[in-house]
């Protein structure tokens, strides 16, 4: 496990980043250190680190890797194959807000056809992409434990349901 | 919690959630306490050797509740104890749940955060654990905000730390936040997860309970799993056994639940081995208006279909297994007559494909291709021999045959609908010559 799957970026553009260097702003190095400090292994901080650097940036950018790396000891393929692995870290920018669009089979019952066509109409986009003004990213996601509400969304760390595909346009002026 | 309060009415029937009866949640310490909280922590390091509450708890034969239905006192005892087991042990809690249609960890992560830690602290002190770790899923945020001010109180008030209530014992508990992907809730997979790797799985043995997490013996229990113990150490075995008030012979209370086009989807806490249909009929309410069942997985997407003339087995372990499918997660979801199977099981199929963790091949590529046929059938545009060639795919995803269990699960849905509805998969190969719909 350390630099298969490495699908994005390529090898070129890593070399270039880690030139450009990346710089920790100091609440983000304080939370990852302390994020270490819960584990035997600061390996165990991987995972932390990168959800830390998205919380403060949007997305975790490529040079930030090898500098989480560095800074937990590990080499910068396994903090890649780490990031390339999980699905909920964002290796390009997203929009101001995130959509989680739960497609499991419940909300599949429910509705969800409905409610992810109201979506794509709404925001003109596909699942996987962001709207033009950078407001919104639509993403698909597996069921969200809240399936006697179906269908169901999060949008940031909010959950609704069940929405309505009529209601979406309301719910969404929520998030400017 | 949708139940009434009648079937909620005493804490000696409802052990999981008696605290919430007319309550939204119990969230801070001083509630917790004056409803019996860390009773039953206070009892076990006073009076009780680990020994003796790995004892009870195995007496009790509570099953783990994650899907597997292991019995948890079972999996204490093959943590090595005494002087010279290893000085570092670790408890796991499983509370990655993302099994499609599975929403009862989510009520007592949110709504009991202390219940959990009590559990999982008397958990830890009967293994002898040096800390343990809560693994939740990212997308938890509130569960994450709640558990994390209940350590910091537990924290505050001895119950976690050094040498707790003076027993001389030692132990923490961390929250560690998941970042997707549904594998994460493979134990294994889980505690690569936890150790910063790819949420592969590992090869068992060594069971993690000998070298789990950073190679040392280490516990996972499902949250609803650990959200038991409290009240068994508290009551006893032979108490916890009689919840099932005679309707199966497993032991306690579950959280049961219904989704699906029901008329009151919810989840609730009922006697193990109450039936199917009390489930689906009472407490869910029946179908919707103008809809039929016409199948039901019994506990999330990596179970077998069962159909309407099931539901008056009982949800319990054995009666399902025998029956050809499997609890799993005990929350049933219902489908409708006006659903299509293909269409069903192709969302299904979907999930697992996604969710591969993509070690091995049978799974990683097996799965698309299940993908790929059954949206051909789906659009009527199936050819002959498709049915065959799923057929054969479940067999080679069967048990046994891939890394770990993520495959065989991801067929079970895929084989019953075959086996049950064969027809409408039929319908949807293109043309078919007379001779093959007959034949
Ligand atoms: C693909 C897969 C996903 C799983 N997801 C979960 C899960 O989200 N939560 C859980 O408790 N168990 C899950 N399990 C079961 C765990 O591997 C393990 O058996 C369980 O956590 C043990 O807890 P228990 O003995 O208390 O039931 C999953 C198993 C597989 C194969
Ligand atoms: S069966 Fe699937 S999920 Fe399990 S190890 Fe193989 S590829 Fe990964
Ligand atoms: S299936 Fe959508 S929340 Fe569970």
């Amino acid at each position: 496990m350390s630099t298969d799957n490495l699908s994005r970026p390529t090898a070129s553009l890593i070399a270039s980043d880690r030139r450009c260097g990346f710089v920790f702003t100091d609440a983000e190095r304080e939370a990852i250190e302390h994020e270490i400090g819960h584990y035997e292994d600061s390996r165990a901080a991987s995972i932390g680190a990168l959800k830390i650097v998205q919380e403060s940036r949007g997305w975790v950018p490529d040079a930030a890797i090898p500098a989480i790396g560095q800074l937990i000891g590990i080499p910068a393929s396994d903090v890649e194959g780490v990031a390339t692995f999980y699905s909920l870290i964002f290796r390009q920018p997203v929009g101001r807000h995130v959509i989680k669009v739960c497609d499991s089979i419940a909300c599949f019952l429910t509705g969800y056809d409905e409610l992810a066509a109201a979506l794509r109409a709404e925001l003109g986009v596909e699942f996987g992409q962001t709207t033009a003004d950078g407001r919104f990213t639509l993403l698909p996601i597996c069921c969200l434990g809240n399936c006697d509400k179906g269908p169901t969304l999060m949008i940031d760390d909010d959950l609704h349901g069940p929405v309505e595909p009529s209601g979406v346009r309301v719910l969404l002026e929520a998030y400017p | 919690m949708s139940a009434g309060a009648d079937i909620r009415t005493s804490p000696e029937t409802h052990p999981l959630t008696w605290r919430l009866r007319g309550r939204e949640a119990v969230t801070e310490l001083a509630d917790y306490e004056a409803l019996d909280g860390y009773a039953a922590l206070r009892l076990a390091l006073t009076e009780l050797s680990p020994g003796d509450v790995t004892q009870r708890v195995k007496d009790s034969n509570l099953r783990g509740r994650g899907g597997a239905g292991f019995p948890a006192g079972i999996k204490w005892s093959l943590v090595p104890m005494g002087a010279d087991a290893p000085r570092q042990k670790y408890l796991v809690c499983n509370a990655d749940e993302m099994e499609p249609g599975t929403f009862k960890d989510r009520l007592l992560l949110e709504r009991l955060p202390h219940q959990l830690l009590e559990g999982m602290i008397l958990t830890g002190y009967a293994i002898q654990a040096s800390r343990g770790y809560i693994f939740l899923r990212g997308e938890y945020v509130l569960a994450t905000q709640r558990l994390e001010q209940a350590l910091t109180q537990a924290r505050q008030a001895g119950y976690l730390g050094e040498t707790i209530l003076g027993s001389g014992w030692s132990f923490d508990l961390f929250v560690h936040t998941g970042a997707g992907r549904y594998i994460c809730g493979e134990e294994t997979a889980l505690i690569n997860s936890l150790e910063g790797r790819r949420a592969n799985p590992r090869a068992k043995p060594p069971f993690p309970q000998i070298a789990g997490l950073w190679g040392k013996p280490t516990v996972v229990n499902n949250c609803e799993t650990l959200n038991c113990i409290p009240a068994i150490v508290r009551h006893g075995a032979e108490w916890f056994k009689g919840l099932s008030q005679g309707r199966s012979p497993d032991s306690g209370t579950k959280l049961y639940g219904a989704s699906g086009r029901v008329q009151r989807p919810g989840v609730w806490e009922l006697p193990i081995g109450t039936t199917a249909r009390e489930l689906l009929e009472e407490h869910a309410g029946g179908m919707r208006e103008g809809l039929a069942l016409k199948a039901w997985l019994p506990g999330g997407a990596s179970t077998d279909f069962l159909l309407p003339s099931h539901l008056d087995l009982a949800m319990d372990y054995d009666t399902i297994m025998k029956a050809g499918s499997r609890m799993g997660t005990g929350l049933m979801m219902a489908v409708d007559d006006r659903q299509s199977m293909v269409s069903v099981v192709r969302n299904l199929e979907t999930f697992f494909a996604r969710e591969s963790c993509g070690w091995c091949t049978p799974c990683r590529d097996g799965l698309p291709w299940t993908v790929k046929l059954l949206s051909a059938l789906e659009r009527g545009e199936g050819e002959l021999g498709d049915l065959e060639i799923l057929a054969q795919i479940a067999r080679q995803l069967g048990p046994g045959k891939t890394f770990c269990a993520h495959a065989p699960g991801a067929i079970e849905p895929l084989q019953s609908a075959l086996k049950y509805f064969r027809e409408e998969f039929e319908r949807g190969i293109a043309a078919p010559p007379a001779a093959a719909i007959n034949g």
